[in-house]
């Protein structure tokens, strides 16, 4: 839980600096798109820094499968 | 044993992600010996973090096809990092995909074709009238074509756009032949790109290619397109030029 709550940290730095998201509005049962308002291009931002960040491999098809904050911070935790 | 594009100074516009078709040209330019300089446009920081991903880390120049401010100090900005170009590609396109791409083709207003036939079609010409001082004798300028001699489910004004961009590339060739500057189109089956999937309908043209061209095709492996560009660059096509060359698993010679 530890580990996740420090990808959720990084990840919400992540998207405020991508897309002008508050930090604390970065939270796991957000949705990116309906939420957060982020477009397809942002989201692709937002990856792109997350794989440099986290040492992951997102590709564009489980990309598609990270609806919520939630499911991109379980993703991370699965797969660095 | 030397590569390809030994000693080839590049400049490639069009790379947004890694599954862009530029950067896979980008990637095996430099794998053969090219240096490479690339144009990014409205989201320069994720076009640099990717520029990171290339073999070579690659600089990153600011460029919106539209905007004259860029156009006129292109060159001199592309010298900061080159002497010169011995090739560049142009992949570049925008139509509104609202109402320009998979919407009834006849309800386009002007204000959404006008901006897609200037940043895909004219912007070649702009492009190639920027960098024109840069340019060696024996250059060689490419452009990213979907083959626009027919009309084909729902890519609509993004296809007239395309039809447009085949005509400037035949000007180009009649303007650049003299100083021994080539101009070529590469006509590409799909490609899943970031693009691609931009296009309201793109399952539909991508549907079936694969089972249809002769070679096969495998709209997730922009490598057969990568080394067509990266031939066209090199010496090795020194006669070519306002042509359209097929990398499309070879669709486009079939009736049905």
């Amino acid at each position: 839980m530890a580990d996740n709550a420090k990808i959720l940290a990084g990840l919400a730095e992540i998207v405020e600096e991508v897309a002008g998201v508050a930090k604390d509005e970065v939270t796991p049962e957000k949705s990116f798109v309906d939420d957060l308002d982020i477009d397809s291009l942002s989201m692709v931002e937002i990856a792109v820094q997350a794989e440099d960040k986290f040492g992951v491999k997102i590709p564009d098809d489980e990309l598609a499968n990270l609806k919520t904050v939630g499911d991109a911070v379980n993703y991370v935790a699965k797969n660095s | 044993m030397a590569g390809l594009l030994e000693g080839k100074r590049l400049l490639i516009t069009g790379v947004i992600t890694d599954a862009s078709i530029a950067f896979h040209a980008a990637k095996v330019a430099q794998e053969q010996g090219a240096k490479v300089v690339l144009t990014g446009y409205g989201r320069l920081r994720l076009v640099e973090r990717i520029a990171q991903r290339l073999p070579q880390a690659a600089p990153v120049i600011e460029l919106d096809v539209t905007n004259q401010e860029h156009l006129d100090t292109l060159a001199e900005r592309v010298s900061e990092h080159v002497d010169g170009l011995d090739g560049l590609l142009h992949s570049i396109g925008y139509a509104n995909p609202e109402t320009c791409l998979g919407a009834p083709f006849l309800d386009a207003p002007w204000e959404d074709v006008g901006p897609a036939l200037q940043i895909s079609a004219y912007s070649y010409a702009s492009l190639v009238k920027a960098v024109a001082p840069l340019l060696a004798p024996g250059a060689s300028v490419l452009g990213m074509d979907f083959d626009a001699r027919v009309a084909w489910p729902a890519y609509n004004w993004m296809g007239v756009a395309k039809a447009a961009l085949e005509s400037v590339n035949r000007y180009l060739a009649r303007e650049l032949g003299p100083r021994g500057v080539r101009a070529n189109l590469i006509a590409a089956g799909p490609v899943k790109t970031m693009a691609a999937k931009s296009i309201p309908g793109f399952s539909e043209l991508e549907s079936g290619w694969g089972d249809r061209a002769p070679l096969g095709w495998d709209s997730s492996d922009p490598t057969p397109v990568a080394k067509t560009i990266v031939a066209l660059l090199s010496d090795w096509l020194p006669a070519t030029t306002g042509s359209m060359i097929m990398v499309d698993g070879g669709v486009h010679a079939l009736g049905q």
